[in-house]
């Protein structure tokens, strides 16, 4: 009696695969690490920060760092905690990430089905300046944003994120928009429906994938923001230089656990953002490259 | 003045002339088709006529109103593209009367267009799917539909059956033409297929490097092709196009060929006038159907000319057999009953019907008309 093989592709390789998952699964872990280490301790009392092991989970259990953190930490000279500048960077990231999306949308629809001379140009013209470099135009925004009379304002930051991101949102839109076959304009165009028409009812009830795409893209790297933040912010400074006013005090104890809160506070929104809609940010970036 | 008029229109980007003095004019009710080669200009023209293409110079018009520089939804026009252009966001029912939303008309009015259509279309039970959800030809129906809605005054078609399989467009292309028997409305239609373009017309414009090359009804264009590139790209297998001689003999033309063996054979012409061209080479064309076997030739000819060759290849293709030989050093298909016992390498009697022969200037390849 012959056994039957079993040697078919399912079957090769079960050994190696399971050494790489364990593999995958150590760094993932290693990756983790950190995460586990702020949100432990920012769990502690400081006492059991500075006097214990960082690793170990806490004896006594309190919110109060989170507490402190939010609203009575010592930020630069006054002790507001970090929720105003939560709110500042609030205000800021909303604008500044729909105004940019939607001027990436009309532009990537104007370059793709509204073509005119030159707009290959124009187009290339706007991908430079996703290349320039924040330090290179820090003198030259602030004197814009002084004539402007925006200096200091969250307005102001609002604008300088604006256009900062036109060249990635265009991008995005207008790579999204050009495997969209131009004959549905001219469809629409016999229709009877007219420029903005065409823009609302035929393209932006498919561009979900690259929106999601545009909007996760801008809202971290607006969110992220220190540098902007920090130069032109002035008394409405966003989160970012607040958390490092808070870490980088030079008087009095450091409060680790406050740190701690402070930091996952700051970085919690772009983690929900990335939460919620991870997968479609995948499957946009794909849109297109891919035929379906 | 017709219905729609092409008047003197031409077509160029820059210095670069693509479309040279279009003159075209058609009734109402007439099917006109535009039918060339890819890059002939087919497209740019009807482009022109739907509003998407400017006009360089001349006037289209239709039913008497010059519509140069009118927006293409005031042209009163309505289009169906060769990818349908269907909005994929939209139901069938939102995409057959998205065009009269735009237009203003009321709710009540477009669900009662809406139901006409869809029933002339036997689309009714699709209304609520989006086109992602149709097949090829049910797509074309609503892109058919959405054209209908509109009740337009000239309807315009590119290239609609060319993303559909070879039995489905068959089946389209007679509903096309039911739908056009039974509406009477006036179409313009690119295509490069010249089986559609003869089946669907009732004028065919062939066009070539941006020129009209010949304007007619099918039967003109198939029987009297106004030159050798018209001769060759309408019908199929190609009109025989063959190097030959005139000589007179007792008054009569007769073309002279070469055949297999390189012997000359004569032929008689059944175009009186072509004793002026005695002793000048010609080319000769004929159509596959015109040579044939003696007991197939066409009974109501007044000439047909024996022709003896040898046969190079059979290829029966069920209805009919296609025969090649050798004339003028050209292979020459003749077109046979498909019971024809006849074989590759037989010394064959053909039958050819001269009647249905023409005869082509070689210099400017213009036909030389009776």
């Amino acid at each position: 009696m012959s056994a039957v093989s079993q040697d078919t592709a399912v079957n090769t390789g079960r050994i190696a695969r399971t050494f790489i998952y364990l593999l995958l699964l150590l760094f993932a872990l290693f990756y983790l690490l950190p995460l586990y280490v702020m949100v432990v301790n920012s769990l502690k009392p400081l006492a059991e920060v500075t006097g214990g092991n960082m690793m170990a989970l806490p004896q006594t259990w309190t919110l109060e760092a989170w507490k402190s953190a939010w609203s009575t930490a010592q930020i630069g000279v006054s002790p507001t905690g970090l929720e105003p500048y939560f709110l500042n960077s609030i205000l800021m990231v909303v604008p500044a990430v729909v105004i940019s999306t939607v001027i990436g949308a009309l532009n990537g629809y104007v370059l793709t089905k509204w073509r005119f001379r030159f707009d290959t140009i124009v187009f290339g013209l706007m991908l430079f300046s996703c290349f320039i470099p924040f330090q290179i135009v820090l003198i030259p925004m602030a004197m814009v944003l002084g004539k402007l009379g925006l200096a200091g304002t969250v307005p102001g930051l609002v604008l300088v994120h604006v256009v900062y991101g036109i060249g990635f949102t265009t991008l995005y839109y207008r790579n999204y928009y050009a495997t969209f076959p131009t004959e549905l304009v001219r469809a629409a165009q016999i229709d009877g429906a007219g420029f903005f028409r065409i823009f609302w009812r035929i393209l932006l009830p498919i561009s979900g994938p690259i929106t999601v795409v545009s909007v996760i893209w801008q809202f971290t790297n607006i969110w992220n923001d220190f540098l902007f933040g920090v130069s032109f912010g002035g008394t409405s400074q966003p989160m970012t230089a607040a958390l490092n006013n808070l870490v980088q005090s030079s008087t009095g104890v450091k409060e680790y656990n406050v740190h701690f809160a402070g930091a996952i506070i700051a970085a919690l929104p772009t983690l929900f953002v990335y939460i919620v809609a991870g997968r479609y940010f995948v499957r946009g970036l794909m849109a297109g490259s891919v035929k379906g | 003045m017709g219905f729609l008029d092409i008047a003197n229109v031409t077509k160029s980007y820059g210095k670069l002339e693509v479309l040279h003095r279009v003159d075209i004019s058609i009734e109402e009710g007439e099917f006109l088709v535009l039918v060339g080669p890819s890059g002939c200009g087919k497209s740019t023209l009807l482009g022109m006529i739907a509003g998407l293409e400017g006009i360089s110079s001349g006037n289209i018009s239709i039913k008497g109103r010059v519509i140069n520089g009118v927006h293409p939804s005031k042209r009163n026009i309505a289009m169906v593209f060769q990818s349908y252009a269907l909005y994929p966001n939209m139901t069938v029912a939102q995409n057959i009367t998205f065009g009269l939303e735009m237009h203003g008309v009321p709710k009540p009015e477009r669900d009662k267009s809406l139901g006409d259509v869809a029933k002339l279309l036997q689309i009714d039970h699709l209304l609520d799917r989006k086109p992602g959800q149709l097949s090829g030809g049910q797509r074309q129906r609503v892109a058919m539909g959405r054209a209908l809605v509109r009740d337009p005054d000239v309807f315009l078609f590119d290239e609609p059956l060319s993303n559909l399989d070879a039995k489905l467009r068959v089946d389209m292309r007679t509903e096309i033409k039911k739908l056009h028997e039974k509406l009477k409305t006036t179409i313009v239609y690119v295509t490069h297929d010249q089986i559609e373009a003869m089946t669907l017309s009732t004028r065919i414009a062939v066009m070539y490097k941006g020129y009209i090359q010949q304007l007619g009804t099918p039967k003109e264009i198939y029987d009297t092709p106004a030159n050798v590139f018209v001769a060759t790209f309408m019908g199929s297998p190609a009109m025989n196009v063959i190097p030959a001689k005139v000589v007179v003999k007792e008054g009569m033309p007769y073309a002279e060929v070469k055949d297999a063996k390189g012997e000359p054979q004569h032929l008689r012409f059944s175009q009186q006038n072509l004793t002026a061209w005695d002793g000048r080479d010609i080319l000769l064309g004929i159509r596959p159907e015109a040579i044939t076997d003696p007991e197939g030739a066409d009974r109501k000819s007044n000439n047909i000319v024996p022709l003896v060759n040898d046969v190079i290849v059979t290829e029966p293709a069920g209805s009919d057999t296609f025969v090649t030989m050798s004339l003028g050093s050209k292979d020459v298909i003749a077109r046979m009953r498909a019971d024809t016992d006849i074989r590759a390498g037989q010394r064959f009697d053909f039958a050819v019907n001269m009647d249905k022969a023409v005869a082509f200037d070689p210099e400017s390849e213009e036909r030389i008309k009776p």
